[in-house]
């Protein structure tokens, strides 16, 4: 038993060394690889670490350019894992995820529309802006989503009507989209698909505050989440307050996708395949392990897609969904294939 | 007065003309129950009629529609959430779905009301946690995959689970529904030695009516939308109850002994049963399933045979308990031997001893007619 529990231990460090190490790396790679390759050497040097070169060129690039590209990769996927996470505990559906009950989608919609409107009249929009709009449309999606719930109480039914409102959300986008024919538009139809291009140091500012803010949040709440697991009717049983909790796990999962879709726009299929991975890198579902190591796993893996979005034809980039979806995707079907077999 | 109050004061758990159902539609009525420090509550009655509903209103996961639950003299509904899961543990029918998480882990989420912010457990939660999975024996499933488990181990999880919660009243739905005999009676056992050694109060809700007449204080038996027994069970076991409260229509049920019979077959009666001491009740009921009608005899009504033979046979020659036979039973039985078209002999005659020679009597009237029961 002892050694049971030291094995478990060793297994959670190396589990977040691991994570950490990743992230780290793929930071690293993010600044230097791109258009122009800048040497690790030099790279280092522009953060003050060494005394080598240090290139005005490259200080720029990677200061101007990739480094708040990268912040917002990592602190938005972190963001985008840990908002499946939250949404997965609340419908106990391990394929629940933002982008697929259509939250993110709901969030684009009213975005693109604030863009869009803003643009007639003339306002400049700020970053705030943008992530109160976004979460306006998280929510009204997610209200639908709750009432079709209710009505369907079924899991894959839930799964259908999601991906349904996030097809009518995205419809009324692209209508939006098409009809408005500003040159700024450009940028809102790269936004639309998704992407962590254009960010700005100022972006990088708001987001991380929201985004801090609520994830310590939800880190507050690991253990009603834990006891949420063992279902609603022991979760009270043991003292939660189940109606305050729940309002909780929608309030914050929407902010968390709103945060993402306002700075990057939807982004697919890391909701849920990140929190899956890390399940079983960590081969437990404590909450109070699992939160910190889904926003690692998160931020690791939309720096990972970002990348290959960026470099794999370029100068072309990729939206970033194209990315995450090859690679999330699979692993849903794996899900889903794992969960029949384990029904049979 | 005064006797009434410190009455009052013995009573643990207590429900004041508490009406239940769902969606503002009652179920159940003016339901009053009440039960003192180590004593143990049986909910009865058929499927279906709210048994569940009650146990949830108790334990605050349903509002009740009107009425109050009283539990240690607070109000169920509106006291404190941490205060109550300190007081009162469930084990629901609820299936639990927990994604890689071990039978221990399931066990100590038991210890939920006692541990700070992050719900970390402490040195003495983790020896709580071991000392529950002990008594009930499951010390050896600790570290496995509760998924993985059977349905028996998961309902001991469940009851470490809840004990981990050091509560002073427990509440369960069917406990036993999917545990075989042996863990049947532990499982009740380990409950009524918690009762006894720690003065742990229980409601639960039992189909086994044999083990809740066995096990429980007070039974409550729910029947259309009352409670229609509230009582011992002795109270409650009498003559012929039961059968009326589960609307049985086919077969039959012995409140004493809790034996439960199939329905006897219909028909002229064709065999004829010399049975007695318990020799027959395997033949009636193989008679019972060959559909063959028969009639018994001459049973004393304390004989072992009796009720077995009173729920199948057609016809039971009896004599009461400690009675001689009268003229009046041989005769009975004689006419039944000669309408017979054979007749089955369970008794060993030579041993029916001097007592009773009227039983040599019909053996030798009946001798032409005995055969040997087929294989």
């Amino acid at each position: 038993m002892e050694r049971e529990k030291k094995r478990e231990k060793n297994r959670y460090i190396v589990a977040y060394g691991l994570l950490f190490i990743l992230l780290i790396v793929l930071v690293a790679a993010n600044l230097c690889i791109g258009s122009v390759n800048i040497p690790l050497k030099d790279l280092l040097g522009i953060f003050h670490l060494t005394g080598g070169d240090m290139s005005s060129v490259y200080g720029d690039i990677v200061m101007d350019i990739r480094f708040p590209r990268a912040l917002a990769a990592a602190v938005l996927g972190g963001a985008l894992a840990l908002s499946g996470y939250l949404l997965q505990t609340f419908f106990h559906n391990p394929i629940a995820g933002p982008f697929i009950l259509g939250i993110s989608s709901g969030a684009k919609m009213f975005v693109a529309l604030i863009m869009i409107s803003s643009f007639y009249v003339g306002l400049k929009i700020t970053s705030v802006t943008m992530i109160v709009g976004a979460f306006i449309g998280a929510m009204i999606s997610m209200f639908f989503v709750l009432i079709m719930s209710r009505i369907m109480n079924n899991m894959s039914m839930l799964i259908v009507s999601g991906i349904m409102i996030g097809y009518i959300c995205s419809a009324i986008t692209d209508l939006l989209v098409t009809f408005a024919s500003d040159s700024d538009i450009v940028n809102l139809h790269d936004w639309s698909k998704g992407s962590f291009s254009g960010i700005s140091w100022s972006n990088v500012y708001v987001m991380s505050l929201v985004v801090g803010v609520t994830v310590i949040w939800v880190f507050f709440l690991s253990k009603p989440i834990s006891a949420y697991q063992l279902g609603e009717s022991y979760a009270r049983n043991m003292g939660v307050n189940i109606p305050l909790f729940r309002i909780l796990l929608v309030l914050l999962s929407s902010v968390l996708s709103a945060s993402v879709t306002a700075f990057a726009g939807p982004v697919s299929f890391v909701g849920i395949a990140v929190p899956h991975l890390v399940k079983n890198l960590l081969k437990t579902t404590k909450p109070i392990l699992m939160i910190p190591a889904c926003f690692l796993g998160g931020a690791a893996f939309c720096l990972f897609c970002d990348l290959l979005a960026r470099t794999m034809f370029s100068p072309t980039e990729l939206s970033i969904s194209t990315v995450t979806a090859i690679f999330g995707a699979p692993i849903v079907i794996y899900i889903m294939i794992r969960r029949k077999n384990r029904q049979e | 007065m005064k006797e009434e109050m410190t009455k009052n004061n013995d009573i643990y758990m207590q429900t004041d003309s508490l009406t239940v159902g769902y969606h503002g539609v009652p179920l159940i009525k003016e339901i009053a129950l009440e039960l003192k420090k180590g004593e143990i509550l049986t909910l009865i009655g058929p499927n279906g009629a709210g048994k569940t509903t009650i146990l949830k209103s108790l334990i605050r996961q349903l509002e009740p529609i009107g009425g109050v639950v009283y539990l240690d003299k607070n109000n169920v509904h509106t006291m404190k959430r941490d205060l109550l899961s300190k007081k009162m543990a469930v084990v629901l029918t609820e299936r639990v779905r927990p994604e890689m998480m071990t039978c221990r882990d399931i066990v100590a989420t038991g210890r939920y009301p006692y541990t700070g912010r992050f719900g970390l457990l402490s040195e003495r939660d983790h020896q709580i946690v071991d000392e529950a999975m002990e008594l009930v024996h499951i010390s050896e499933l600790a570290d496995r995959d509760f998924l993985k488990t059977s349905d028996g181990q998961k309902q001991r999880v469940m009851l470490a689970r809840a004990i981990c919660q050091e509560p002073e009243l427990i509440v369960l739905d069917e406990p036993t529904s999917f545990l075989d005999i042996r863990y049947k009676l532990e499982f009740l056992s380990i409950i009524q030695d918690m009762s006894h050694a720690k003065g742990l109060s229980v409601i639960m809700s039992l189909h086994e009516l044999d083990l809740a007449g066995r096990i429980s204080d007070k039974i409550a038996c729910v029947k259309g939308d009352r409670i229609d027994r509230f009582g011992s069970p002795e109270e409650i076991f009498t003559d012929g109850y039961i059968p009326t409260l589960y609307h049985m229509t086919v077969g039959s049920y012995e409140e004493r002994s809790g034996n439960l019979e199939m329905c006897p077959p219909k028909g002229e009666v064709k065999v004829f049963v010399l049975a007695g001491n318990g020799t027959g009740t395997d033949v009636f009921r193989r008679l019972q399933r060959s559909d063959t009608p028969f009639a018994v005899g001459i049973l004393w009504e304390n004989d072992l045979d009796y009720p077995s033979a009173k729920a199948l046979a057609a016809e039971v020659v009896s004599v009461k308990a400690f009675c001689r036979i009268s003229k009046e039973e041989m005769e009975k039985a004689k006419e039944w031997i000669d309408k017979a078209e054979e007749v089955i002999c369970t008794l060993n005659p030579d041993q029916a001893g001097d007592f009773y020679p009227e039983l040599k009597e019909l053996y030798q009237y009946a001798k032409v007619k005995i055969v040997e029961l087929p294989h």
